[in-house]
């Protein structure tokens, strides 16, 4: 966390990469950091303004394809989020904002160059993914199942230097095994949207990767019973 | 076609529509637009076009807003003589074919059209007057991108010498529109501006000061308006002022009303006339209708995307209000969309919801930090909240679950 003790949650290029209810992450991460007491500064940043590289998570959003490579293309010129991650920020980024966190992607038929913060490269499949997505995460990262809703066209490839996030029981995912990738304190998924609404412990994980402590546990009885509705969904 | 006699084959597949429509209402399997107009287009391909032929048309496209404005353009126009009209919502070619069959020989239509179908409708119904009134995010699961959505009606009216009448405070719809070689630009409002930051023309940033909006990086800007809605009425083009007097509630509806008068000006119908037929409109299939149920003034009002769900919350009374949220089919199958919108009007009021999919409204009003109360059914909400005002705001499916227990309010 930043010397003056505000957690600073920063969401990168909400002009390019937002859609589906993308605001969610940033509104649940500084609603979560508030019932711990947390001060939190949440900033917007938009693409024709120069990235602070003080933040503690970034959050990337989904979005189409010429915005995504616009938004690739400015970060790569700016160099704020490698300057970010070399001093320990959190990246928390989902679909588009995955995709472009990886060494390539495709975007309106070309390859583009992607920021190699994550050892991954995405291509178009043969079919769009759209509907509920659900996986048991990575046994590392200690959290209850993944939930969520994908809605892609990409398929993406994990490197060596990468874990993916989830080994797929329901969707695609990354390629119908797997699902999202990370490594250190960066992490991505295809779970779009508020991927954080139904996935209160991923939240959590990224603020404890944050603040470097421990987080007394909150009432979840909302985000538990919706947690419940969905998985129970996916299994009948 | 008032005078014009149709095609054999044109005449049988009229009448095949009515009979189907009359079936299926008759069976109770729903208003039997859709079916009607599907049998009726599979014995002439052609029908749609054949019943269109010799009538004066207008189309009202646009993400929010079709179904009243298609019903205040209808009132206005009806002060001319009859008009055929898709008032019941079913706004795709199949439902503009059942509507004409059922209306028989008029010299005016007013119909609805989703937006995905305006090239198409265009092509089939030669009109005199298109109304387009707003472009944003709706049902993201499967809706066309907004800005792919104005590039289609910019292409599809760049090829054809037709008047429009569009809304001069949304960014894309101006692009879309100023191609046309006839606008009439209505200062319409954009209460939700989350889907025109990005210039559809250069990909510049769009700025906005007061009224004004304009692109930082090319010459696309806010047309000057003809009409405008302004306090409690419309500026015309003369720049008289006229107080709109409706029954139906919020300033998006006197815009609305604006984009009628607009429409109805370019017939020659006064303007006087028309604000008279359009002041009975009293509810458009259900909403905003006041029902009354076991001492309870109950209003639905209809939201099916954040920008709906922002002009609902300006015409919602400071009560009691019931939020029903679904996600099946009809209303798209992702509720991501709870988190573009802001539910802090509804701080401080009793708020209860329900709905399939009152889990996702939940979690979004608790981090939103607003208290609630889940009922498991409309019926449970109704006794939980005092007699007395009750409003309900409800998404496509929930709104219709709700309109049938009550007896499917018009």
């Amino acid at each position: 966390m930043s010397t003056d003790s505000q957690l600073r949650l920063v969401w990168v290029y909400p002009d390019l990469l937002s859609t589906y209810g993308d605001r969610g992450n940033l509104l649940i991460l500084a609603h979560r950091a508030g019932l711990r007491g947390l001060p939190v500064a949440s900033v917007e940043v938009r693409s024709d303004q120069a990235l602070p590289v003080d933040g503690d998570i970034y959050l990337l959003g989904g979005g189409e394809d010429g915005p995504q490579s616009l938004a690739s293309q400015r970060l790569l010129a700016d160099g704020g989020l490698h300057r970010a991650v070399d001093r320990g920020a959190v990246v928390f980024a989902v679909c588009a904002g995955y995709q472009l966190l990886g060494n390539s992607f495709y975007a309106k038929g070309t390859e583009c160059r992607g920021l190699e913060l994550l050892d991954l490269t995405s291509d178009r499949g043969p079919s769009r993914a759209v509907g509920e997505l659900a996986g048991d995460i990575d046994s590392r990262l200690g959290l209850p199942r993944l939930t969520g809703f994908e809605n892609h066209g990409g398929r993406t490839h994990l490197g060596p230097e990468v874990y993916p996030l989830a080994r797929v029981t329901t969707g695609i995912g990354n390629d119908g095994q797997t699902e999202g990738a990370w490594r250190g304190k960066i992490l991505g998924t295809y779970s779009h949207g508020p991927a954080l609404a139904r996935n209160p412990a991923l939240a959590d994980l990224l603020l404890r990767w944050a603040t470097g402590s421990m987080l007394p546990p909150v009432d979840d009885a909302w985000p538990d019973a919706l947690r419940k509705e969905r998985l129970s969904a996916v299994a009948s | 076609m008032t005078t014009k006699k149709l095609p054999m084959r044109a005449k049988l597949a009229t009448s095949a529509t009515r009979s189907a429509a009359a079936l299926s209402r008759a069976t109770g399997r729903g208003d039997g637009s859709v079916i009607g107009g599907r049998i009726g287009l599979m014995i002439d391909p052609n029908l749609l076009a054949e019943l269109a032929s010799g009538r004066q048309i207008v189309l009202i496209s646009g993400t929010n807003g079709k179904t009243t404005t298609t019903r205040l353009t209808t009132a206005a126009m009806s002060v001319l003589g009859n008009v055929a009209t898709n008032g019941l919502g079913a706004n795709m070619p199949t439902g503009h074919t059942s509507a004409l069959a059922k209306a028989g020989p008029t010299p005016y239509a007013v119909l609805e059209v989703d937006e995905h179908y305006l090239d198409q409708v265009l092509d089939a119904t030669h009109p005199r007057v298109v109304a387009l009134l707003n472009l944003s995010r709706d049902q993201l699961d499967r809706a066309k991108e907004v800005a792919m959505m104005a590039a289609l009606w910019r292409e599809s009216l760049a090829k054809r010498d037709i008047q429009v009448v569009a809304n001069a405070d949304d960014p894309m719809v101006t692009w879309a529109a100023q191609v046309a070689e006839h606008v009439t630009w209505v200062a319409a409002g954009q209460r939700w501006h989350d889907d025109s930051w990005v210039c559809p023309e250069c990909g510049a940033t769009i700025e906005r000061m007061g009224d004004a909006w304009w692109c930082s990086g090319c010459t696309l800007h806010r047309p000057v308006p003809q009409w405008t809605v302004q306090h409690d009425g419309v500026v015309d083009p003369t720049g008289t002022y006229h107080e709109v007097k409706l029954q139906l509630p919020g300033r998006v509806n006197r815009a609305n009303a604006a984009t009628a008068l607009a429409v109805a000006a370019h017939f020659r119908v006064r303007i006087a006339d028309a604000l008279a037929r359009m002041t009975e409109v009293k509810s458009i299939a259900g909403r905003y209708a006041m029902v009354e149920r076991d001492g309870r003034m109950i209003r639905l009002l209809l939201s099916k995307n954040p920008a709906g769900w922002l002009e609902a919350f300006d015409m919602a009374d400071n009560v009691p209000t019931l939020l029903a949220i679904n996600a099946r089919d009809p209303d798209g199958l992702d509720t991501s969309w709870l988190y573009d919108v802001d539910f802090s009007p509804l701080r401080g009021r009793h708020v209860l919801i329900t709905g399939d999919r009152a889990m996702d409204l939940a979690v979004r009003l608790t981090v939103n930090g607003i208290a609630f109360q889940h009922v498991p059914s409309f019926g449970r909400a109704l006794a939980s909240v005092p007699p007395g005002r009750l409003e309900v705001i409800a998404n496509y499916t929930a709104f219709q679950d709700i309109r049938a227990e009550l007896d499917r309010v018009n």
